[in-house]
């Protein structure tokens, strides 16, 4: 297969799944609604001393973004299994991981892109500034894609399984471990004066690695679910 | 052999409780796990044994 | 060949029956000597006193934890393969134990950190990849339990597996990092420069035990699980896997 149809067929995908997302915008408003709220519950429980907001502030936004995008996880494949339009993706003759890539982006730009658009915001909320709030936006833009491909590998294996819901964070959330340590580490080493630069390549590199062995992973279960 | 006597060994120079908690609570996890294997076992041959048998065993038994 | 005569669970079946008692009784005398050793042959730690004999069960136990989940693994590729049911049998026959051994080294280990180091648990990298481990075994086996169609419990399982392999020692390698980040607590796991001989010696017959067991263990249990998955489909006149069962009769 050419290069050319190659991305004609991930860029349909994604334009078709944007499209239903528009369709259904309260989806992804509740995602961002509930990353808000739940980041705003630390000041309210930790206390509003300024210097602990700013040392927790790295971990809390991270492991917010986290759970936003673990929830978010259940629309990545469970209404085109429901009205089977995912029996027929398998049976198309683009490889299955390649649509499975444009339907996994197409997550992230609905419930990644808008916790990295918001996260200057919420760090203000915690005291960060300058170059630290510049990482964390680096951070999450280079770490949230890694976490909606580790996350479709689980939304493809519990596909269709009672207490699918939180089974998914069961699987998903131990896979998620690397992405936390090294996100959540840029912003803190950069605070800390060392630059975050070390900790970027890392999630870099995680984003390399789970976007070659993600897709095919995430299609392979998918085969299986389907069968 | 560096016991002077059975309660100097029990003591295992004041970290006794650190010691034998891990010594026992190990033996007793494999323990379990082989009762409850022979359990499993016992169970999944009674249900192979009433297969073979098929049905009708189940009011004799 | 001798490997395609027992990949059929009817074969495999009786041989590891035959099998067991001898793993058994090598794992008790493999037990009962490294613990002779252990607590008698091997001297008193100049630094950790007594307490340093914890890992004669601890090191076996995290040792055998990480590699029951590579073996898992392993069987789980090769199921996923040659698409073998013998290979998702023993996959499925391995997790439990794997998981209580990383239990067991979650617990021996928080008994021996508590006396070493005055904490239960310190966020090394080592015990956080054995937490990660256990979740993942966790994962591992309810995602089987969950799915109630066979042949994709034992797909989707090994697929979980299998990426969890990759998880492990990254997860090993970024708390490394991030310690060497946050400095206060480095802490060094290692038991001194140098063991005595008669330690490490006990040290590695425990090991060696609780693999013997662990073989022994996960053969019972496959037999179980080849029992119940197969009993009422294709073995129906097989009685020499019970003979019992026809003299009952």
């Amino acid at each position: 297969m050419s290069d050319s149809s190659m991305w004609v067929s991930i860029s349909g995908i994604i334009r078709r799944d944007l499209l239903l997302a528009m369709r259904r915008w309260s989806d992804a408003a509740m995602s961002v609604f509930f990353l808000v709220i739940v980041v705003s519950l630390f000041p309210l429980g930790v206390g509003p001393e300024p210097a602990v907001l700013r040392t927790i502030a790295p971990g809390v936004l991270w492991v917010a973004a986290l759970l936003t995008c673990l929830l978010s996880l259940a629309r990545v494949f469970t209404p085109d299994y429901l009205d089977g339009v995912l029996e027929q993706m398998v049976l198309v003759p683009q490889p299955l991981s390649l649509l499975v890539l444009g339907k996994v982006l197409a997550h992230w730009v609905i419930s990644g892109l808008p916790v990295v658009l918001l996260s200057p915001l919420l760090g203000l909320q915690f005291g960060l500034e300058g170059e630290a709030l510049g990482v964390l936006v680096l951070s999450l833009l280079l770490g949230t894609p890694t976490l909606s491909m580790i996350g479709a590998i689980g939304a493809a294996l519990v596909l269709g399984v009672r207490g699918s819901g939180l089974l998914v964070a069961l699987l998903v959330l131990p896979l998620y471990v690397p992405v936390l340590i090294f996100g959540a580490g840029a912003v803190t080493s950069s605070m800390a004066g060392i630059g975050g630069e070390a900790n970027l390549s890392l999630l870099g590199a995680c984003l390399v690695l789970s976007l070659f062995l993600a897709p095919w992973a995430t299609a392979a279960a998918l085969r299986i679910a389907l069968e | 052999m560096q016991w002077g006597s059975a309660s100097e060994f029990f003591a295992m120079g004041g970290y006794g409780l650190y010691v034998w908690t891990s010594f026992i609570a190990t033996a007793l996890c494999m323990v379990w796990e082989v009762m409850a294997l022979w359990r499993r076992r016992v169970a999944a041959r009674a249900e192979q044994r009433a297969a073979l048998l098929g049905g009708t065993d189940e009011t004799a038994a | 060949m001798i490997w395609s005569k027992y990949s059929a669970p009817q074969a495999f079946y009786p041989l590891a029956g035959r099998l067991i008692p001898w793993f058994a009784t090598v794992a008790v005398i493999l037990m009962v000597v490294g613990l002779y050793m252990g607590f008698f042959v091997a001297p008193t730690d100049f630094q950790q006193g007594e307490s340093y004999r914890i890992i004669f069960v601890h090191v076996p136990a995290a040792w055998m934890s990480m590699f029951l989940y590579v073996v898992m693994a392993v069987w789980a590729g090769v199921g996923m393969g040659l698409n073998a049911r013998l290979s998702f049998m023993m996959a499925q026959a391995i997790a439990p134990t794997g998981a209580m051994f990383t239990f067991l080294a979650l617990l021996t280990g928080a008994m021996w950190g508590k006396p070493t180091w005055g904490a239960w648990w310190v966020w090394d990298a080592r015990l956080t990849s054995e937490l990660i481990l256990l979740f993942q075994y966790a994962g591992v086996m309810l995602l089987r339990t969950s799915i109630d169609d066979l042949r994709r419990a034992d797909r989707s399982s090994a697929v979980f597996a299998l990426v969890g392999v990759v998880n492990v020692p990254i997860i090993y390698y970024s708390v490394q990092w991030w310690n060497t980040l946050h400095q206060g607590a480095s802490v060094s796991m290692a038991t001194g420069s140098k063991m005595a001989a008669t330690m490490l010696m006990a040290m590695l017959i425990m090991t060696i035990a609780f693999w013997m067991y662990s073989i022994a263990v996960i053969l019972a249990r496959v037999r179980c699980v080849m029992v119940e998955r197969e009993s009422l489909s294709t073995w129906d006149e097989k009685a020499a896997a019970m003979p019992q069962a026809v003299e009952a009769r």
